[in-house]
């Protein structure tokens, strides 16, 4: 099998709050993302899934552990190549449409700032055919580009966030809740314009979300996440057809199903497990892809 | 026939903003049987958090009520809230006969006050009753939704509890003056999944206990098929379906109730696409023409321009709003997807 395009090994993020005090956000996560697949990062708040997205991407200095992304290393100090190479080549959509873009600025610069910094283009006409053809891709129009955030709903200014991270053409671009913030109809529409984007440019997705309905929808692989700890990860068909570990089980328990005869019936499966029987525990080998954290 | 304890006839709210005027409320009828969960769906900006604030007098400065009777029945009379002063309604029905739990139990509870002084704060207002009562009072709300420690918890500020306890909390004040009815507003958006169904499973152990009717309102129609007992699907403003549970999962007659229920992913299949309503819902600062779903709809006809269709009846409980059940409009095929999905939830819960 060949190289996968980002592998995270051991990864530890540790937050020091005070001279006593440290939040252990993740505790020795490891998964590899391969070139063109959506894994899918689920778990419930507090669980270190926007952690990891943001170690990454490198928001964060990673405490401990590896991170390989396109063969090079990128958990340490970067120097000048890695970094522009990180910046170019990896990319996040956030969950917030109507916080994470600058109200101050047009669609346009926005969508052209990365084009900007990279110097991708040589000429105006040319990034504004770039920025043209980007908002064309994710259902926009040319002509939308010199107007302002506020003039587009919810949905719209996803596209646009999505927009700003395919416009650098990005081996993986990271999606933190993007679409929880939106109405389920609206959902759709975004979930499958990522779908149609993956099959055009062939991207990478990590999609980090707490619906597992939709994760299980876009996502190829799947990696459980439970105070900072990856319990149990596999393929999709896995982790919902023949789910191992406890908490998996109890989250997919609770999962609401759309049927009001089923769902009347349905038990919730109780788990209070905690971390500390996580830290003397090893991921055991259910199949070539299944893992799951037992203690 | 069983009695409304809460009744919206033809409700009709315009709110005035610096842009114009929003018609956001264009005529709504919801009735809420005694004892029953009846929930209200619809997409952010249909007009279902407005209609349960007119009902408690809750609506922003600038709303202005057209018309309509929101009728409250507790078996002693029936009384038009929209005809009480608000000072009355506070008196009277807020707190007391309806009590309101919001979406986000981070900003609905004082940070200030401690949990206990929040739990009593209701019955001073409303009841005659001593602080030691009150406190017992309390201590027995505490142990109703599950918090061990109650003792201990009363004396605790919001941010020592986590979002689910906090949650709780907002449940047992809703709850400190006994109210009728209980309205939830989008009361498990915020929480995480595990936690959500032990909330909705707590508000449904204590409506059996204690005889209360709820409305839910929620965009998430799967904690619809948990909790509800009928539905009501709005659209920009409007009805545009209602019926059993049974009769919105089972048999949907409305396009946008057909699109809401295939824009979700289905667990039990491996559909390679989301069916998604196109568009966006309508902008009620023009008032829509016909229909107000035709731009979105794809089985929009002529008629769907020119004028908004009536109430269809189907059933003694199911209505819709749609052109397609006129009897001179033609025969429409159910997308093959949801007819395949409707089957399959059909048969799943032995249904033929």
């Amino acid at each position: 099998m060949s190289e996968p395009l980002l592998s995270v090994t051991n990864l530890v993020q540790h937050f020091k709050v005070s001279r006593s005090y440290t939040v252990k956000a993740v505790n020795g996560v490891s998964f590899s993302i391969n070139a063109g697949e959506t894994y899918g990062l689920v778990g419930e708040s507090g669980s270190g899934k926007t952690t990891i997205g943001r170690s990454i991407i490198r928001l964060y200095d990673p405490t401990g552990g590896e991170i390989i992304f396109n063969g090079k290393s990128i958990a340490g100090a970067l120097d000048g190549d890695t970094r522009r190479m990180l910046r170019k080549d990896m990319q996040m959509i956030f969950q917030d449409p109507m916080s994470s873009l600058n109200p101050r600025k047009k669609i346009a610069d926005i969508i052209g700032e990365g084009l900007d910094i990279h110097q991708l283009y040589s000429d105006v006409n040319e990034r504004n055919k770039i920025i043209g053809d980007i908002l064309q891709k994710v259902g926009l129009s040319a002509a939308h580009a010199e107007r302002y955030p506020q003039q587009f709903s919810g949905g719209q200014r996803q596209r646009i966030g999505i927009a700003r991270a395919l416009v650098m053409n990005p081996k993986l671009i990271i999606a933190d809740e993007c679409i929880s913030a939106l109405d389920v109809s609206i959902q759709a529409q975004v979930v499958n314009l990522m779908k149609d984007i993956q099959d055009e440019t062939g991207c990478a997705y990590l999609f980090i979300a707490h619906d597992l309905s939709m994760v299980k929808y876009i996502s190829d692989r799947i990696g459980v996440l439970h105070k900072g700890y990856l319990v149990e990860t596999g393929t999709t068909d896995e982790i919902f057809n023949d789910p191992r570990h406890p908490y998996t089980q109890s989250l997919l328990s609770a999962v609401p199903i759309a049927n009001p005869h089923v769902e009347k019936n349905r038990r919730l499966i109780a788990y209070d497990g905690g971390a500390a029987n996580y830290e003397s525990a090893t991921l055991r080998a259910i199949s070539d892809t299944h893992f799951v954290l037992e203690s | 026939m069983e009695k409304n304890i809460l009744s919206i006839k033809n409700l009709d709210i315009t709110f005035r903003t610096n842009a114009g005027n929003i018609h956001a409320i264009r005529g709504v009828d919801i009735n809420l049987p005694r004892g029953k969960t009846v929930a209200l769906v619809g997409e952010s900006g249909s007009g279902k958090s407005v209609t349960m604030k007119a009902a408690t007098g809750l609506l922003d400065s600038n709303a202005i009520i057209n018309g309509g009777q929101i009728f409250f029945d507790d078996g002693n009379g029936r009384v038009d809230l929209l005809m009480l002063d608000k000072k009355e309604l506070r008196r009277r029905i807020n707190g007391r006969q309806i009590a309101m739990v919001f979406q986000d139990p981070m900003t609905s509870l004082d940070p200030t006050m401690t949990i206990g002084d929040q739990i009593t704060e209701g019955m001073f207002l409303h009841q005659k009753i001593s602080s030691a009562d009150a406190r017992t009072k309390a201590l027995e709300l505490l142990n109703l939704v599950g918090i061990i420690d109650a003792e201990k918890r009363l004396e605790n500020y919001p941010h020592q509890l986590s979002g689910g306890m906090r949650q709780r909390i907002v449940i047992a004040i809703a709850l400190s003056c006994e109210p009728k009815i209980l309205i939830c507003d989008e009361p498990t958006t915020a929480l995480d999944v595990t936690i959500q169904a032990r909330i909705l499973d707590l508000i449904r152990d204590i409506q059996a206990r204690m005889g209360l009717s709820v409305i839910y309102i929620t965009h998430d129609l799967g904690v619809v098929a948990k909790v509800a007992d009928y539905v009501n699907v709005m659209y920009a403003g409007k009805i545009i379906e209602r019926g059993t549970v049974d009769e919105i999962f089972y048999d949907p007659r409305h396009p946008y109730t057909w699109g809401l229920l295939s824009a979700m992913p289905d667990l039990e299949t491996d559909d390679d696409r989301l069916y998604s309503i196109p568009g966006s819902p309508p902008n009620l600062l023009h008032e829509p023409k016909g229909d107000a779903f035709s731009a979105r709809n794809r089985f929009a006809m002529k008629i769907d321009e020119k004028a908004a269709p009536p109430m269809f009846k189907i059933t003694e409980t199911h209505y819709a709003a749609t052109w397609l059940l006129h009897p001179d409009a033609p025969k429409v095929e159910l997308p093959k997807e949801l007819r395949a999905r409707l089957e399959r939830s059909r048969k799943a819960a032995n249904i033929s």
